[in-house]
């Protein structure tokens, strides 16, 4: 017990040193290239042209296979950005803060996608681009929450405060997550009730969520495999003139 | 735990409390303005103006579709189950728009013949998927 602990906190001091975390990123990448590469591949080609035609929407249900993916992916790092910004916050580990500022970016993309691909799939379904309801528009503060963020940090010129400021702001956005996640459970939307559910069967039928599955695990590769380049050349930036650095 | 990551970790959860608690009390203020439809039953509670646009919701009965030839007017009632609603629409459906299927009407309605004017019908869908042979199949039988 005592020695799974001892392992556990030297793992947690070797994820707060930037030359362990830029040598071990730098050997894992092609690996994650490679594995991201294959599963969103499979995925995306089996749900567009292998999985059956639904019943009701016909084809253009086929968005899902890019819409459920990208939508899971903003919120998910969205809860590990404030893992990070509460470590941050209390412990002051500098990687924390070098996470925030390298994944705020690649959230707010997701989450660009995921209100563009729904917008595109309301259109013909629903028979409008956009609507007011809870489901969308928490969604819509999700991506503001993610703007605001990027650019609170880059308002700051010592990396220090910055760190910590954005740290703030991320913990104030987390209360939006449980919104996001319970709004169509909550309130009347126009947007329907989650597919996929985990302590019950879910409402999509096998052939169909296979691909899907696949799908999200490869756009959670691809965030993997994003947030590791964002992180390492944000530690290139910041550690340019350290004597690890040079002779790396 | 040092005494100065303690008092760290106290303002971690005050801010994290303190924004919960904001918008908590912003939701329960707002309560029933978030929903984005009223069902027929809430439109008997709720008595809304009839020159306010507001938005109905539920599913479009069975056998209640009406469309008046050469034109693109339709009659239909939204129903909750419970209480019901007729709607006059004219304009463009959504594809999914059809019987026994969710249905949001954005119009005006008058309470003294229960009938409700549309000028935009959205259509929701479930969050069901089914392959279209199965059920194709599953109807023969």
């Amino acid at each position: 017990m005592n020695r799974a602990f001892n392992n556990l906190k030297t793992f947690y001091h070797k994820l707060g040193s930037s030359p362990w975390f830029y040598r071990i990123s730098g050997i894992t990448i092609p690996y994650v290239a490679l594995l991201s590469f294959l599963f969103l591949t499979i995925g995306i080609v089996w749900g567009v042209f292998f999985s059956p035609t639904d019943f009701k929407q016909g084809d253009v249900y086929r968005i899902i296979y890019m819409h459920v993916p990208a939508a899971s992916v903003s919120q998910s790092i969205y809860y590990t950005m404030t893992v990070a910004a509460v470590v941050s916050m209390i412990w002051r580990m500098k990687m924390a803060g070098i996470f925030i500022k390298s994944m705020a970016p690649i959230g707010a993309s997701f989450t660009f996608l995921a209100l563009i691909s729904g917008s595109i799939w309301g259109q013909p379904t629903w028979g409008t681009w956009w609507i007011w309801d809870a489901r969308l528009t928490s969604t819509l503060v999700l991506f503001i929450f993610y703007v605001a963020i990027i650019s609170l940090y880059s308002s700051f010129s010592e990396k220090k405060s910055a760190d910590q400021a954005v740290s703030i702001l991320t913990l104030v956005g987390a209360v939006n997550l449980p919104i996001i996640k319970k709004s169509v459970d909550w309130w009347n939307t126009l947007h329907q009730p989650a597919s996929i559910k985990f302590t019950e069967s879910s409402s999509i039928s096998p052939e169909m969520l296979y691909p899907l599955i696949i799908s999200i695990f490869g756009f959670y590769l691809v965030v993997l495999l994003s947030g590791l380049m964002a992180m390492r050349a944000e530690i290139a930036k910041r550690e340019t003139n350290k004597e690890w650095f040079k002779n790396y | 735990m040092k005494k100065i990551r303690k008092n760290r970790l106290y303002a971690v959860l005050f801010i994290f409390g303190s924004s919960l608690l904001a918008t908590v009390l912003v939701l329960t203020a707002l309560n029933q303005n978030i929903n984005l439809f009223y069902s027929p039953t809430d439109l008997l509670v709720s008595n809304p103006s009839p020159n306010k646009s507001i938005r109905i919701g539920g599913l479009v009965q069975k056998g209640s579709l009406i469309r008046v030839p050469d034109s693109l007017e339709i009659n239909f009632t939204i129903t909750d189950l419970k209480e019901e609603v007729t709607v006059n629409y004219s304009g463009i459906l959504p594809d999914l728009f059809k019987e026994d299927a969710g249905v949001v009407a954005t119009g005006y309605y008058d309470q003294t013949k229960n009938n409700f004017q549309a000028f935009e019908i959205l259509a929701k869908h479930d969050e069901n998927y089914e392959p279209k042979e199965v059920v194709q199949a599953l109807e023969r039988k």
